[in-house]
């Protein structure tokens, strides 16, 4: 057995409310209260102008979050490879695309069309940093975070590559909402190394379990956890935020979930 | 790379339902492409439809996923007993230890494209009988496989375009040699649906007729479903069969260049078939075929080409997408299995529809499938975002030859 295993050297959130790493911590760790806010989404920096201006809601979160983890790490971008992990895709898109396929003119744009892909990200992100390594795209819809670390910690144990790790998702429009109810965009991103070195913020194990799903006392957080797939990862960051060693179990799949043991030591 | 065994495997194309069928349209390099008849889509073009599906409903125990993808999943699942055999490895490992990585690009989002026509007129919602998330959404295809197996251990979907049903084999050789898991039931699964054909059609991809990947007058892609399914296992003395087939290496690389164009010299490819022959530990030398991407768009075509010849001094290569359309997320999963019947039958299969390769391009492209000893062979697959992956295929000693 290799252990799944891996050192934290960067963090990226972003969410309602929630600006950047530093102030998540402080929010989590009751330092700053959160202030009820919709998901503020910067313009996707690293990007040609004309690719920015084709960038929909789920790829700024998802780069928003991996260009902050990656600059706290001091790693180049170039050099990672990548995990990325969304329950879906650009919601809004894919909402103009199946309305006009049931309209009498089905024609849909190029633009459209390559942004519907559930890689759009992944493939911006290349574009934005010029990584041309491994980079890998899933989803295991409410677990998608688990499934994301899950394979990101297979990377770097397995293979001994750092590892960038970007987990996504927002909201989709009526009518697709009331399929899928995901309040409002999420992003958060770890770099994993597989040595640690000055950098480490927190050497982080995984494995999986039977045991139930780790869940917010403080309704608030709760209630953010369950209000989008990324934000499964809440507890762990609470966990390094801390600064202790703890663990705490995270949703992934039916009858089954992930283990994570942080130690900052 | 340790290698791993490739202990089953099944593929369902337009091209036949399962290995015996598939392999007589690859010997004949006979093609299932027909006229575009999918509902809905009044195109000019040809599509790779799976007949039949629409008369196999999901089992009843597993409702809940009935979509067309999902059907397809299991009218594959149910050939060449690959059920039994991914029961059997069950039996041999436990429910935990088994994993499931699906590769799709829609998965079931023709759900979604069908409850769109049947909006409320007055409320604009959805039908009530609408079920997101066991169809539409990607994972409905890795939650259906893992249901259908009564699995208990990691399963994911992973979607990067048409890279997809190539990428599982990276993830399941990550997860087996961690030891968390004993067999990986890999494979990928994509069909027709209006968001593809449509969108291709934007990006005025679509050939009008038959695709002709590599010939001088290629002009598009013919649009394919497909599912194909694998089980992995870790070689062991058990398994000291030496002409069982195995997963030798595996290369992955992003273009970081455009999200629906190729990077003009390849780049990627390249970089993705070099990994993947490194981590087999073989020279270009070792492969006696190359099961190439090969869409049969203009670039597309060009680009990989320059990435082969880059490697490659003259290797007997094709695209089987001539026999069985582009198939999207599950091509790379499909091409894989046709890479592995290409070793058992030690074969090279023609590239269908393709009658004069095109000159500029410098390949040893194979017009008649003919036998070859064979030991080790390269599957190409290449999806928007620029993602790319090789596999390469072999029997134990492949670079020995």
């Amino acid at each position: 057995m290799t252990p799944l295993r891996g050192f934290i050297e960067g963090v990226g959130v972003i969410g309602p409310g929630l600006v950047g790493w530093p102030h998540t911590a402080d929010v989590l760790t009751r330092r700053a209260s959160r202030t009820a806010a919709q998901t503020v989404l910067p313009a996707p920096a690293g990007l040609p102008s004309a690719e920015r201006r084709r960038t929909g809601p789920v790829v700024r979160a998802a780069l928003a979050a991996a260009h902050e983890a990656v600059a706290q790490s001091g790693r180049d971008a170039a050099t990672l490879a990548a995990v990325f992990a969304a329950s879906g895709g650009d919601g809004g898109n894919f909402h103009a695309i199946c309305e006009t396929l049931a309209s009498d003119d089905p024609q849909i744009s190029p633009t459209r069309f390559h942004n519907s892909v559930h890689n759009a990200p992944a493939g911006y992100w290349s574009i934005a940093t010029r990584a041309m390594a491994a980079s890998n795209v899933l989803c295991a819809y409410d677990g998608s975070f688990a499934a994301g670390l899950l394979e990101s910690l297979a990377q770097v144990s397995v293979d001994g590559t750092a590892t960038l790790l970007v987990a996504y998702d927002t909201e989709y429009p009526e009518p697709l909402h009331h399929a899928r109810p995901i309040a409002d965009a999420f992003g958060v991103a770890l770099v994993l190394a597989p040595q640690k070195s000055d950098r480490t913020l927190a050497r982080i194990d995984v494995h999986l379990t039977d045991a139930n799903a780790f869940s917010f006392a403080d309704a608030d957080f709760e209630a953010l956890r369950l209000s989008n797939p990324a934000a499964r990862a809440l507890p762990l960051l609470e966990a390094l935020a801390c600064g202790k060693a703890s663990n705490v179990v995270l949703d992934y799949l039916d009858g089954t979930r992930l283990a994570v043991d942080i130690d900052p030591s | 790379m340790n290698p791993l065994l490739l202990t089953h495997f099944t593929a369902t194309s337009c091209a036949g339902r399962g290995l015996d069928a598939t392999l007589d349209a690859l010997s004949a390099a006979r093609s299932g492409l027909a006229p575009c008849d999918f509902e809905g889509a009044a195109l000019h073009t040809f599509t790779g439809r799976v007949a039949g599906i629409e008369d196999a409903p999901v089992r009843a125990d597993f409702a809940e996923f009935d979509c067309r993808n999902n059907r397809l999943a299991q009218l594959a699942m149910t050939q060449d007993g690959f059920d039994e055999r991914v029961r059997e490895a069950i039996g041999r490992h436990g429910a935990q230890r088994v994993g499931v990585f699906m590769g799709t690009s829609t998965a079931g989002i023709l759900e979604t494209e069908l409850a769109y026509q049947r909006r409320d007129a007055q409320t604009g919602a959805l039908p009530a009988d609408f079920n997101y998330a066991t169809t539409h959404n990607p994972y409905s295809l890795a939650g259906f496989v893992r249901a259908y197996f009564g699995l208990r251990g990691p399963a994911v979907s992973v979607s990067s375009a048409c890279s997809s049903g190539a990428k599982v084999f990276g993830s399941a050789r990550r997860m087996l040699e961690t030891g968390l898991i004993d067999a990986a039931v890999v494979g990928g699964v994509d069909t027709l649906c209006l968001t593809t054909l449509y969108g291709f059609n934007s990006l005025e991809l679509l050939a009008p007729g038959p695709c002709k990947p590599f010939d001088v007058k290629r002009n598009g892609i013919s649009i394919g479903e497909a599912a194909a399914f694998a089980v992995l296992e870790r070689d062991s003395a058990s398994h000291a069969d030496d002409d069982a087939i195995r997963l030798l290496g595996i290369g992955e690389s992003s273009d970081a260049y455009h999200m629906s164009s190729p990077h003009p010299e390849g780049l990627g490819a390249r970089m993705a078939m070099q990994q993947a022959l490194a981590s087999a530990g073989l020279d270009a030398r070792d492969i006696g075929y190359v099961n190439l991407h090969g869409t049969a768009t203009p670039s597309n075509d060009a680009a990989e080409s320059r990435a082969l010849t880059s490697l490659f001094d003259r290797v007997p290569c094709s695209s089987t997408k001539g026999a069985t359309g582009h198939t999207l997320g599950a091509a790379g999963a499909l091409e894989a299995v046709i890479a592995a019947l290409a070793l058992r039958h030690q074969m090279i299969p023609a590239g269908a529809n393709t009658s004069e390769p095109d000159p500029a391009l410098g390949l040893d492209y194979v017009l008649a499938s003919r036998g070859a000893p064979l030991r080790a062979v390269l599957s190409n697959s290449f999806g928007f975002g620029g993602t790319n992956c090789s596999l390469v295929f072999g029997r134990k000693g492949a670079g020995a030859a």
